[in-house]
């Protein structure tokens, strides 16, 4: 209970601070945003746009942490981890591509450019969608965990060359890639202090309510797997 | 071991050699698919790039129709039990992996040649650097397309779910491919190409690797 309630406040604070604090060109006050070349404005869907990117890796990482521990222990539980994992991922994933492609809108001009970072979302939008197509083909349980363990590794080995190798290599429009002059890492040098702060503390909080959504989530999906047994043995 | 891996890859050959079927089917398909560009394009000019990436294009769709035929016709025929017990995964691996490149190597050449017939855009300047991505992306192509084609054979619904569970698989090597490819057809040098061209070398190392780790859990019932 305390959890959620500071999950609340934190998320609460995060959401009124992103949106309303101002952007100004030189911040004195401690609620006021440095203003970033290139980005103006635009730049406060970094609180909530990085925190979905962020999760929807994270979901994927650790779907297939589980899809590991599934194949080695072949504990059903494991697969239930997994799946919520990845339905999680999914939902994150979704909502990354579009407020991406609403604020490419604004500040490149268009909903969809294929800029690197844009084609590596998309494709990790796919993994997730051929995950759940495997996952539905297949009846038997056992079965379905285990092939679709072995799809999410598979997919997982690819993944980096799309977050962190094509990116870097291919030139793009996003803040962060390879020639991208005037507004490079913006976390370490273009955001000033409580700009930082309030990133991070949007970050903590989107984090917290994934493993929040999750526990509930693998949670329900053991218990009925477990009420589904009693009631099939009695 | 790769002794049995060989005979593997000879009862392939010689059911392939008496049907034809995957052959067949697979010069059928190159013809349509490289036909169907050719109407779409009418008489215009392709941009040179374009013609780059729509080489890709026919090499990934009849990967698609040729190359799921591996292990689903083991399990139709009932054999996979019986080679469940004759021979351990990995040697069952490496002769249908080794099967399925000869498959691909096979069509790529075919494909490559009809394409550069056909398509006036489509000149190779530095040819070096082409062969080199042509071989790597070739194994790529391959070793990928045979673990799916695993996958998808212990699955329920065959046919159609090939396609899709390959494709995100198979991106970042058709990404990386079909910048090569436009290099090549622009004429740059092997140095101004070497990251695309490692990046080729990793995915196979690590498509590789991970197969040959991932199959045992996929053939095991």
């Amino acid at each position: 209970m305390v959890w959620k309630t500071f999950l609340f406040i934190l998320l609460c604070f995060v959401s009124v601070a992103g949106i309303a604090f101002p952007i100004v060109e030189n911040p004195v006050h401690w609620y006021q945003f440095p203003l970033i070349p290139g980005l103006e404005e635009n730049a406060k869907i970094i609180f909530f746009h990085v925190p979905t990117a962020w999760l929807t890796v994270i979901a994927f990482l650790m779907s297939t942490i589980y899809s590991f521990k599934y194949l080695k222990n072949k504990n059903l539980d494991d697969d239930a981890k997994s799946y919520t994992a990845a339905q999680l991922g999914i939902i994150f994933c979704i909502l990354a591509t579009v407020t991406g492609s609403i604020w490419s809108k604004f500040a490149w001009g268009a909903y969809w450019s294929w800029d690197p970072r844009q084609t590596s979302i998309f494709a990790l939008l796919l993994i997730y969608g051929a995950w759940f197509a495997l996952r539905s083909s297949i009846e038997s349980e056992e079965k379905r965990a285990t092939l679709s363990a072995v799809y999410s590794i598979i997919a997982f080995v690819t993944v980096p060359f799309f977050i962190f190798i094509m990116p870097r290599i291919m030139s793009g429009l996003h803040p962060g890639s390879a020639d991208d002059t005037n507004s490079g890492p913006i976390v370490d040098f273009k955001m000033n202090a409580n700009m930082q702060l309030i990133f991070f503390l949007s970050m903590i909080g989107f984090t917290i309510l994934y493993f929040w959504m999750w526990r509930v989530g693998y949670k329900s999906l053991i218990y009925r797997d477990r009420i589904l047994k009693q009631s099939s043995r009695g | 071991m790769n002794s049995k891996a060989f005979a593997l890859f000879k009862k392939d050959l010689n059911s392939e050699l008496r049907t034809r079927y995957a052959v067949n089917s697979l010069a059928m398909f190159i013809v349509v698919a490289i036909s169907v560009i050719l109407f779409s394009i009418g008489n215009e000019r392709i941009p040179q790039a374009l013609a780059g990436g729509l080489f890709w294009v026919v090499i990934f769709f009849s990967a698609m129709s040729g190359l799921a035929r591996a292990f689903v016709s083991e399990e139709e025929r009932g054999t996979s039990l019986t080679l469940q017990l004759i021979a351990a995964p990995s040697t069952i691996f490496s002769g249908k992996l080794f099967f399925n490149l000869i498959l691909v190597f096979l069509m790529n050449i075919v494909i490559a040649l009809l394409y550069s017939a056909l398509f006036e855009e489509f000149v190779i300047r530095s040819f070096a650097l082409f062969l080199l991505t042509f071989v790597l992306s070739n194994i790529g192509l391959a070793v990928a397309s045979t673990i799916i084609a695993a996958i998808i054979s212990k699955a329920g619904s065959k046919g159609t779910l090939y396609p899709v569970l390959s494709f995100p698989i198979l991106l970042p090597l058709i990404l990386t491919s079909v910048e090569l490819t436009s290099n090549c057809i622009v004429g740059t040098t092997f140095e101004e190409s070497q990251i695309e061209l490692a990046v080729i070398v990793c995915y196979d190392v690590i498509m590789l690797t991970a197969s040959y780790m991932l199959f045992d859990f996929i053939w095991k019932d």
